[in-house]
């Protein structure tokens, strides 16, 4: 079972976080909104899993993480992977958003030439730190980066946000056994628990719980929290930046589709392409979400 | 397998490559060594006492090491990933293709004990197919040294080198080939002797043999060029252009007979420069037996290179 982190500085008052809760929640439905433009111009996507993604995508782009967009190799910035690489539409609008590249860049998401690639291209595209697509990549990565950050005792931090269902590549538990080993107090996993894979539910598919304990068992520390709260989101990245001497797995309780009445919690979107009537209604929940 | 040392005048390149990495390390803190609990067959147990904090052994997982090692170059560092190349190879051939190569990391894979020095633990650890597998992959260096100074300079081209690289490490006893002002530079094949009849291209343990080879058959009055193309990717399509304008090449590798520097080769002359091939190499999965028995079994010795040599000769005389 997962248990409530306490926030190691408390210090944030509940006003300040309030503010910064509301940034991230707007720019969340700006993401919303442009990703789902993004999936219908090109005729393809994951909007399933992009939407589960956005609210935690958007907390650590929009207030947690330290970038130069300028410098985007920069040694000391902070690395976010995207294990869960066909979410582009989540990564691609954040990376937009946070001045990367041109907002205009994407409307060539995945026409022939983009730098939009279906999966994430770090060659192509400023602010990708590795490439990934292929399932239970982007774990052993982060953990490398870690490592590294272990050695130099450098003080950048490293997040990794991985699907649930990519939990059944053995190579997410090589990785999760050996950070635990080296009690990589830098690293953060986000497991995006929408509960649903590519066919179906992941405990109909091959079961992951008890999820907490595993990663218990592996030597992270672990805690849940709601993967749509953006206050409980950015008290727990907070309390993630913190010094620590083990790695920390958040799991974030998602919906897939979140934020669009008929796709979420449906396996059918995790790929799919809203046809011009969804589109409208989908952009009027937004709108009305924001509005609210 | 034991540790024994290699035998009077022949070297075990293992040592030519721990050394050079120790060196390296000394003088670049970003060099650091990945393993997957392989430091005694890596023989880096050296580097280890050396540099503790630069020696990160990730236990029986080589996905994740390689993965570490493609996060490690993120992190600025040059990783000297290590790991027995059958599994080095085939396990992780994702991590190299996605991680290290379509990534672009800065990442050194280094595969030990390759082909047959595990001949006799069967073909689950024969390392055969790992050329071809490899340089298939694209913007990912294949280099495949003959002798100890060319397993160092390659070492050092490696981490010259801004982008993945693949060293297959023989541990098979060589001995040290003589050479008049050698160069190592990755991408180049060198000619190691001259010849107008046929040319031999080889490259690791086949190298001198395919120079005894090209000595027994001067006696027959044949004249061999030797070429050693350590490496497979880039091809120095160079050097074989001018290997095929003898009209005849034999091509031999620790390896199977297809797809990998001979397929490589043939590739190239198939577009550029049609002429008579033989690929010697190894044909799949092979029987139980040391490295030396299978290598003579297989035809992999002076002997099958003079005897394929003449077989062509005949070929190209009709």
């Amino acid at each position: 079972m997962t248990t409530k982190f306490v926030p190691v500085s408390g210090e944030q008052s509940r006003e300040g976080l309030s503010a910064r809760a509301d940034h991230v929640r707007e720019r969340a439905n700006w993401m919303r909104r442009r990703l789902l433009g993004m999936i219908v111009s090109a005729g393809q996507g994951h909007p399933g899993g992009d939407l589960s993604a956005t609210d935690i995508i958007a907390s650590l782009y929009f207030d947690i993480l330290r970038f130069d967009p300028a410098e985007p190799a920069a040694p000391g910035r902070d690395r976010f992977v995207m294990s869960k690489g066909h979410c582009t539409g989540a990564l691609y609008t954040a990376l937009a958003g946070a001045g990367y590249f041109p907002e205009s860049e994407l409307d060539t998401y995945l026409k022939p030439e983009s730098l939009l690639n279906g999966h994430p291209n770090r060659t192509y595209l400023p602010g990708v730190e590795t490439n990934t697509g292929p399932l239970g990549h982007g774990l052993p990565v982060a953990v490398g980066i870690a490592v590294a950050a272990q050695i130099d005792k450098a003080d950048y931090r490293v997040f990794a946000l991985t699907g649930d269902g990519e939990l059944q590549e053995g190579s997410m538990w090589e990785a999760a056994m050996f950070a635990g080993h080296r009690g990589l107090g830098q690293l953060t996993v986000i497991v995006d628990r929408n509960g649903l894979q590519q066919g179906a539910r992941t405990e109909d598919t091959n079961s992951l719980e008890p999820l907490a304990d595993k990663w218990r068992a592996f030597g992270w520390d672990v805690v849940g929290v709601d993967g749509h709260d953006h206050a409980a989101l950015l008290e727990t990245f907070d309390a993630a930046c913190a010094p620590r001497s083990k790695p920390l797995c958040i799991i974030a309780a998602t919906r897939k589709g979140k934020g669009v009445s008929f796709m979420e919690d449906q396996a059918g979107w995790h790929h799919g392409v809203p046809n011009a009537e969804q589109y409208a209604q989908a952009l009027a929940e937004l709108e009305a979400e924001m509005a609210a | 397998m034991s540790a024994a040392a290699a035998p009077k005048g022949l070297f075990d390149c293992r040592d030519a490559y721990v050394r050079t990495v120790e060196e390296l390390a000394v003088a670049d803190e970003r060099i650091v060594a990945v393993v997957n609990d392989s430091v005694g067959s890596s023989k880096l147990g050296a580097f280890r006492s050396r540099f503790p904090e630069r020696l990160v052994n990730v236990g029986i997982a080589e996905q994740n090491m390689v993965g570490v090692g493609a996060g490690l170059a993120n992190g600025g560092k040059i990783p000297f990933v290590s790991g027995a190349s059958c599994f080095l190879s085939a396990r992780a051939l994702e991590q190299i293709k996605a991680d290290c190569a379509y990534s672009h990391a800065n990442v050194k894979l280094c595969g030990i004990s390759s082909g047959v020095a595990y001949g006799e633990l069967g073909a689950t650890h024969h390392s055969i197919e790992d050329v071809a597998w490899l340089r298939a992959i694209d913007k990912l260096t294949v280099i495949v040294p003959a002798d100890p100074w060319e397993t160092a300079e390659a070492i050092r081209a490696a981490a010259a080198h801004d982008g993945p690289v693949y060293v297959r490490i023989s541990r098979m006893p060589v001995p040290e080939l003589a050479r008049e002002k050698a160069e190592f530079r990755i991408g180049k094949a060198e000619e190691l002797r001259g010849g107008t009849d046929l040319a031999i291209i080889a490259n690791g343990t086949l190298v001198h043999r395919a120079l005894a080879a090209a000595e027994a058959l001067a006696a027959e009055g044949v004249s061999a060029r030797v070429v050693n193309m350590a490496t497979v990717s880039p091809i120095d399509g160079e050097a074989i252009a001018a290997a095929a304008a003898t009209g005849a090449i034999v091509t031999a590798e620790e390896g199977l007979a297809h797809g990998g520097l001979g397929g490589a080769i043939a590739e190239y002359c198939a577009t550029h420069a049609p002429v008579r091939m033989r690929m010697l190499g190894f044909p799949g999965f092979l029987p139980t037996g040391s490295a030396a028995w299978l290598m003579d079994r297989f035809g992999l010795n002076a002997e099958g290179i003079a005897q394929a040599a003449r077989e062509l000769l005949a070929a190209k005389a009709r």
